[in-house]
């Protein structure tokens, strides 16, 4: 590096090397240089304030006590405090008076959605489309009551129903008659039944549970409403065990559901969903109940 | 310079420091004094900022008994004149968007950047800013004298009026800004009442501080250095586009007005006054060709002509031409030119679609989701039942009673409609309805299903608007 400037009146900044390479003055502009130092005197108040330093395992406090998870808990709060105006008027009302209410019934759809997830959709699908052995919710075939009461008893304290296994008590003749009477129930909306298979169903206790029609009404009330005993409903084109069809109901007939002695039988239970055998308060529930209600089938 | 002469690499260093006595970078060091003169283009250039009246003067503007222009936010309405526009039709958005960014282009393709030199707020600011430093400093001598001079009373009195000033107009900037998006008369009351909006008041902060800093202290520095479109625009020019030129063949070489017939006259018409260097607002030297630091504003322009005038030459020695003009090519490509053309298209294109979105802006919206778990469910009667999600936008300002029908089919029952669907003005309204079908009378898989909703508005027009979803069934038996 020469100790003179050979270029004097150029704008370089006194370095030379090999007597003519020179570093030429190229600042950046002033307000930048400004900004840059600006910004460390940022730094150093924002870390005073706020937590900026790595201290072990911990950074340090930062006098204004900003963390992030207090600052998610109030906005846990904000929103309960919103959410509480719904659920006050969710406990003080009925599920009907729910369904009534265009606004709240909207909050409680998006609510219980997840109870719905969380609950309901591992055995009736995710949207009520049933599975197999599992009933269908989105339909307007019940088994024991799709009313908001109905809905009410069955999430609380759950279900379990029983048939008989009839193979120790019909003959195989009289099983086939049955079945194939099934069948003819089913593709025909319960008209086509045959004289044989009506007969061995009024005769050989069937009634008691699937009723008079077959249509699984132990009892009709003039209120549109039905005493049930969880036995299905004959007369439509709903199967209540998958697949369906001849030898789905022979097997239904000869081994019943819920025997406990009987191995090939039909298994249908749902449990109790209530508190303290379940986990769903009376809140979650009937938020529930307007939601299975809505899936398309409530009566 | 060099001092080896047998060596013959050092002459190629040499020329690779050519042009470092020439090379000035205007880092800000100093503060630029412009020299104001009247002129043609001072006042177009007068003319074309009051286009700013707009931003202060807009919000004041009534129109049905509210604001003319309301941008509220809170409410996500965004209201200009009688149109209503919802976040659902903020496609224009994006349509004005790009007609405003081709606008730049096509007129920085046929006249420089026009934008920078007439239009820009940063430009019009710092023009108002130095007006009034003009007005109590006097002009540039004295200014750089006061500058220099140390605080005195006169001094402190002087700078104190003229940054209370600078700091007016950066409130009343901001305060314009916020008054876009709520109502103006209310915020004028609310906001030194201390009841306005927090964030009103930052931002009115930050816009004042903001306008201060940048119109009163950095000026051609943002130009140079912080303005992102000043590069853009700069390599939109061609040899084609008109930006202001020193005719340098008229001009050089420069030379003092001697005491000579004009006839004997061996230099050219510049006289070397550097006038077009004292009226430049970014400090450049249009001698020296087009370059960053020079936003075409073309005071440069008058301040030549009137020394021509004076010396008896012709105008126009820096004058609006282009390359090609000087070149002494046809000027008819600033027309003729595909990017031209191109650009105009589509600004054609972005302003129809801006349009007809504007006059096809139904009042009422629908969106229709059709359940898919389960696709359909098979009910105790025998008829096949699909489940549908209707979200009823209402962009009206009134509560409308929206009736639903749906058609498709010559057997569909429509569940969960029987009542008229109450909307609120604004918003969306979801309702859950189901469509029957009895298995028998289905034909296919799937066939389409046309939700139509309708009410009437308190005019008594009616509202209507329909959309096409799916019906889903099971495969039809084969019998």
């Amino acid at each position: 590096m020469a100790d003179h400037n050979p270029f004097p009146g150029e704008n370089n900044t006194g370095h030379v090397w090999d007597d003519n390479i020179r570093e030429l003055k190229n600042p950046p502009p002033r307000w930048w240089m400004q900004g840059f130092w600006l910004s460390i005197i940022w730094v150093v108040g924002y870390s005073i304030l706020y937590p900026t330093w790595p201290v072990g395992d911990d950074a340090n406090r930062g006098l204004l006590g900003w963390t992030q998870i207090k600052e998610y808990e109030q906005g846990v709060e904000r929103i309960e405090a919103k959410r509480a105006e719904f659920e006050d008027r969710i406990r003080e009302l009925s599920a009907d008076q729910i369904l009534a209410d265009p606004g709240l019934k909207q909050y409680t759809l998006a609510s219980a959605k997840v109870l719905f997830g969380d609950n309901c959709a591992a055995c009736h699908g995710s949207g009520g489309q049933g599975n197999p052995g599992y009933p269908v919710l989105a339909d307007d075939d019940w088994l024991y009551g799709g009313t908001t009461a109905k809905l009410t008893e069955t999430i609380t304290g759950g279900r379990q129903s029983l048939m008989p296994a009839h193979k120790t008590i019909l003959t195989e003749p009289e099983v086939d008659t049955l079945a194939h009477w099934v069948v003819q129930m089913n593709e025909t909306g319960g008209e086509g039944g045959s004289e044989a298979g009506w007969t061995l169903f009024k005769t050989k206790g069937c009634v008691a549970c699937h009723g008079q029609t077959a249509n699984g009404h132990v009892v009709d009330l003039p209120n549109g409403d039905f005493i049930g005993v969880g036995a299905a409903n004959l007369r439509d084109g709903i199967w209540r065990f998958e697949p369906g069809g001849f030898e789905s109901a022979r097997h239904t007939i000869l081994y019943g559901v819920n025997q406990k002695d009987v191995p090939e039988s039909r298994n249908a239970v749902m449990p109790a969903f209530a508190e303290p055998a379940g986990k769903l308060s009376e809140q979650d529930i009937k938020k529930l109940v307007v939601y299975v209600h809505s899936l398309g089938g409530g009566m | 310079m060099n001092t080896d002469p047998e060596s013959t690499a050092p002459v190629s260093v040499d020329a690779l420091y050519a042009e470092a006595d020439d090379w000035h970078v205007n880092a800000g060091g100093q503060t630029i004094h412009a020299k104001r003169i009247p002129g043609r283009w001072r006042t177009i250039k007068w003319a074309m900022a009051s286009v700013w009246l707009i931003y202060l003067l807009g919000p004041y503007l009534r129109w049905d008994g509210r604001q003319a222009v309301l941008f509220d936010i809170p409410n996500r309405q965004y209201h200009l004149f009688s149109v209503t526009v919802l976040p659902q039709d903020f496609w224009m958005l994006s349509l004005l968007l790009l007609f405003f960014a081709i606008l730049l282009a096509v007129m920085t393709a046929l006249v420089g950047r026009v934008w920078c030199g007439f239009f820009c707020f940063q430009t019009v600011w710092t023009d108002v800013f130095t007006w009034i430093e003009e007005r109590l400093e006097g002009p540039p001598a004295a200014r750089r004298k006061l500058d220099a001079a140390p605080m005195s009373r006169e001094k402190l009195k002087v700078r104190a009026i003229k940054h209370g000033l600078w700091l007016l107009i950066g409130f009343l900037t901001g305060f314009s800004f916020v008054s876009w998006f709520t109502d103006a008369p209310t915020l004028w009351w609310t906001f030194f009442t201390g009841q306005a909006n927090g964030a009103a008041y930052v931002t009115v902060a930050l816009f004042t501080a903001g306008t201060y800093v940048l119109a009163g202290f950095l000026r051609e520095q943002t130009c140079f250095w912080l303005c992102p479109y000043a590069r853009i625009q700069g390599v939109m020019l061609d040899r084609s586009t008109i930006v202001p030129t020193y005719d340098e063949r008229r001009g050089e070489p420069r030379g003092r007005v001697k005491r000579e017939d004009e006839g004997e006259r061996t230099t050219g018409d510049c006289v070397d006054c550097n006038q077009c260097l004292a009226v430049c607002p970014t400090g450049v030297d249009i001698r020296r060709g087009q370059q960053e630091g020079c936003i075409t504003c073309a005071l440069c322009l008058d301040a030549c002509d009137q020394v021509m005038d004076k010396v008896g030459r012709p105008r126009g020695l820096i004058r609006y031409a282009s390359l090609d003009e000087f070149e002494g090519r046809s000027t008819s490509r600033l027309w003729l030119r595909p990017r031209v053309w191109v650009y105009v298209l589509i600004l054609g294109l972005s302003l129809s679609g801006i349009l007809y979105g504007l006059t096809s802006l139904d009042p009422l919206e629908l969106r229709v989701l059709h359940e898919r778990a389960p696709l359909f469910v098979l009910q105790s009667d025998g008829s096949i039942q699909n489940k549908y999600t209707l979200k009823i936008l209402n962009k009206t300002h009134e509560p409308l009673a929206v009736t639903v029908r749906a058609t498709g089919h010559d057997d569909l029952t429509l569940v969960g409609a029987e009542q008229p669907i109450e909307t609120m003005p604004g918003g969306v309204t979801p309702a859950t309805v189901f469509v029957r079908i009895p298995r028998e009378a289905l034909e296919s898989e799937q066939q389409p299903i046309v939700f139509r909703i309708e009410a009437e508005r308190t005019t008594g027009e009616p509202a209507l608007t329909e959309r096409e979803s799916v019906f889903v069934g099971p495969e039809p038996r084969s019998d």
